[in-house]
């Protein structure tokens, strides 16, 4: 797409983008087998396949930025830089939890790195990113807010009820939605009589173009350029990130509508595997430093998980805090 | 069989009796039902009758009140209880005040299936019980099959019926093994049914927490405390006459209900036996309900919320300590 555009990474940009796909792709792995050995539970969606998207997408946001995502969400708070600790002593319901253990795998918080969390409802976070954007722009503070929706997310009302309103007032939101061709089992042609994403985002008047969402690159590049505007006061923004999930939709879907060769074919292209194959192909990496980036996120999923089975459960006598807000007295 | 068979069944029976009924909802086709109550009705039924919705809550279930507005029979499903605060306007501004705001010339004949519960660590936006909630809107009819005969014969009691009915399914009892009565082929939409005889104390309940109140009454057994299960089947409209004759055969009455207890069902219902029942009761009212949290992912944090058969016992032994002497 963009490659031929693009120029040349550098080893150090090469693979620093590879650390973090490897340490979401370990991270994924890791909790696969933990839900098998029922250390984690409740609902669980992997990431596997789309770590383009997130590693991109934050590389290309700045601190300051806002966060809305989705319960599909453990690969955006890795790559937001949430403690990877943090985040799997979530996942086993511990004190030590980004969510206190209130959460879970769908529900990751941290305020102070602007991440407002993971939302099980399907496009329930849209509205609350034009709010988060609309504080920003009468504070006239500098971030915009990004927000993670699935391709379902765009049959809701929603949707189509947040890019009008962010349109309208010309809000810095930029719109991230992760086209992985399904909602649950139901393929993105099954659900939209107009596929085409960004055909409905330029309805509402702003701004919106087709990324290769495996391409982690393509990705940095059109957020990069996208945020610029939004953020120079052009209004909100979307881009629809093409991807595919490799995992099922969470571990209880038996996957009756979609085929082998399918995803064969998206992990032919999948994300990890094209990155690897281009800085070798440039010579910017070798066989040993991929395998030195492996274990390194193997070490540091390994620690995380010595962190969350080591930390201690929240007291039942807590229960009932945080249900309304706890200020200092 | 198990509830999810029974479920499965209903459909294929009003599917097959009544060419005016069709189901539709998020993946109930080719993927077989979030639950997968539907497995294999796509196949059997086809794509017309067995329609697969984008995410789209609002739109399909108006689309539902429109098509029995219309002349047919829909069936709804909405994955989730929680899913259906995105389709809330159209359940209480349009499916429960057509007929009434009428002049009774419109009737919504619509049933809308939903799974409702907690614990299964889906934390607070997927652990609503707000089958209560619903219970409050006149023109709604509110059904919670608990038991395998409901759950196979209850879907055409609702459709038979000509307002608008929704059935809670606890996520809990899909996997519940058991049978169907001999001889069984119907059940009705009025009566609350007792599971459990017994005389010292009466479990109000409905839903999953039916088998918390026969786990705690087994318990409460071997200590001498006979306690009656009655299990609401129907939250609105409330089947007074039955609650009432229980609780002024055993006097005492303990409310067991998932919701929360602030504006509740469980408030309702301890109403009505205060209202009604006053003069018989050697005991207030006790009431065993969810904290008052939105539901936490922990195990134990869960557990701690949720209403459970030793806090139903609790209940039970402190309404018994309680007696007025009689
Ligand atoms: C409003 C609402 N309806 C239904 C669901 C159940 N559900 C959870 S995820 C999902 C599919 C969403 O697909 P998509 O938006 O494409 O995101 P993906 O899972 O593919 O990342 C559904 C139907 C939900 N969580 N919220
Ligand atoms: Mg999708």
């Amino acid at each position: 797409m963009s490659e031929a555009h693009e120029p040349a990474p550098t080893r150090e940009e090469g693979l620093a983008l590879l650390r973090e796909m490897l340490r979401i792709r370990a991270f994924e792995d890791r909790c696969y087998r933990l839900y098998g050995e029922m250390k984690i539970r409740g609902f669980l969606h992997l990431y596997n396949g789309e770590e383009a998207v997130a590693v991109g997408t934050m590389q290309a946001l700045e601190p300051s930025d806002a966060i809305v995502s989705t319960y599909r969400e453990h690969g955006h708070a890795i790559a937001r830089g949430i403690p990877m600790d943090r985040i799997m002593a979530e996942l086993y319901g511990k004190q030590t939890g980004c969510s206190r253990g209130r959460g879970g795998s769908m529900h990751l918080f941290d305020a102070s790195r602007g991440f407002y969390g993971g939302n099980a409802i399907v496009a329930g976070g849209l509205p609350i990113a034009v709010g988060l954007a609309l504080a920003q722009a009468l504070q006239h503070h500098r971030g915009i807010t990004a927000c993670f929706f699935g391709d379902g997310a765009v049959a809701e009302g929603e949707f189509h009820e947040s890019l009008n309103l962010a349109a309208l007032w010309r809000l810095p939101v930029l719109f991230l939605c992760e086209n992985n061709l399904y909602a649950m089992g139901t393929a993105l042609d099954r659900a939209q009589a107009e596929t085409d994403i960004t055909t409905k985002a330029r309805a509402y008047r702003m701004e919106a173009a087709a990324v290769d969402g495996m391409d982690v690159f393509a990705v940095g590049a059109a957020v990069r350029s996208a945020a610029r505007r939004v953020r120079a006061g052009g209004g909100p923004a979307l881009l629809e990130m093409r991807t595919y999930r490799f995992r099922a939709h969470s571990m209880f879907d038996p996957q009756l509508y979609r085929d082998k060769a399918e995803i064969e074919a998206w992990q032919e292209r999948g994300p990890v595997i094209t990155l690897t194959r281009r800085l070798k192909a440039l010579g910017l990496m070798s066989e040993e430093d991929y395998q030195r980036l492996e274990r390194e996120a193997q070490t540091e999923v390994d620690a995380a998980v010595r962190f969350a089975e080591g930390s201690p459960w929240e007291p039942v006598s807590e229960l009932e805090r945080f249900v309304y807000a706890e200020r200092a007295s | 069989m198990t509830y999810r068979d029974a479920v499965h069944e209903a459909l294929r029976d009003a599917l097959q009796a009544d060419p005016r009924v069709f189901l539709m909802g998020e993946d109930v086709g080719r993927y077989g039902g979030s639950y997968a109550v539907s497995k294999g009705l796509l196949e059997e039924f086809g794509p017309e009758r067995i329609r697969d919705t984008p995410l789209s809550e609002s739109a399909f279930v108006g689309a539902g009140i429109g098509a029995a507005l219309g002349g047919l029979r829909p069936i709804v499903e909405v994955m989730t209880v929680n899913f259906s605060l995105l389709a809330l306007d159209q359940i209480v501004n349009n499916a429960a005040t057509l007929s009434h705001m009428s002049g009774g010339q419109l009737s919504v004949p619509l049933v809308i299936r939903l799974a409702t519960g907690a614990g299964r660590q889906l934390a607070a936006q997927h652990s609503h019980s707000l089958e209560g909630w619903y219970a409050h809107i006149p023109g709604l009819r509110i059904c919670a099959p608990a038991t395998i005969e409901d759950a196979r014969f209850m879907l055409a009691a609702a459709l038979a019926c000509p307002d608008p009915v929704l059935l809670f399914e606890h996520l809990y009892l899909y996997n519940m093994e058991g049978g169907v009565p001999p001889g069984l082929e119907r059940v009705d939409l009025e009566h609350a049914a007792i599971r459990r005889a017994g005389k010292d104390v009466t479990l109000i309940t409905y839903g999953w927490s039916l088998y918390k109140c026969l786990t705690a009454a087994e318990a409460l057994a071997a200590q001498g405390i006979e306690a009656e299960v009655l299990d609401l089947r129907t939250l609105r409209p409330l089947d007074d006459a039955a609650i009432m004759a229980s609780v002024r055969r055993t006097r005492r009455a303990v409310i067991v209900d998932e919701g929360w207890r602030s504006g509740s069902l469980s408030a309702e219902l301890t109403t009505r036996i205060v209202e009604q029942a006053f003069y018989d009761l050697e005991a207030p009212v006790a009431r065993v309900c969810t904290a008052e949290v939105p539901v936490p992912y922990a195990k134990h944090l869960e557990d701690a919320a949720l209403p459970g058969p030793a806090a139903i016992e609790a209940a039970v032994r402190s309404v018994l300590a309680r007696d007025g002497g009689g």
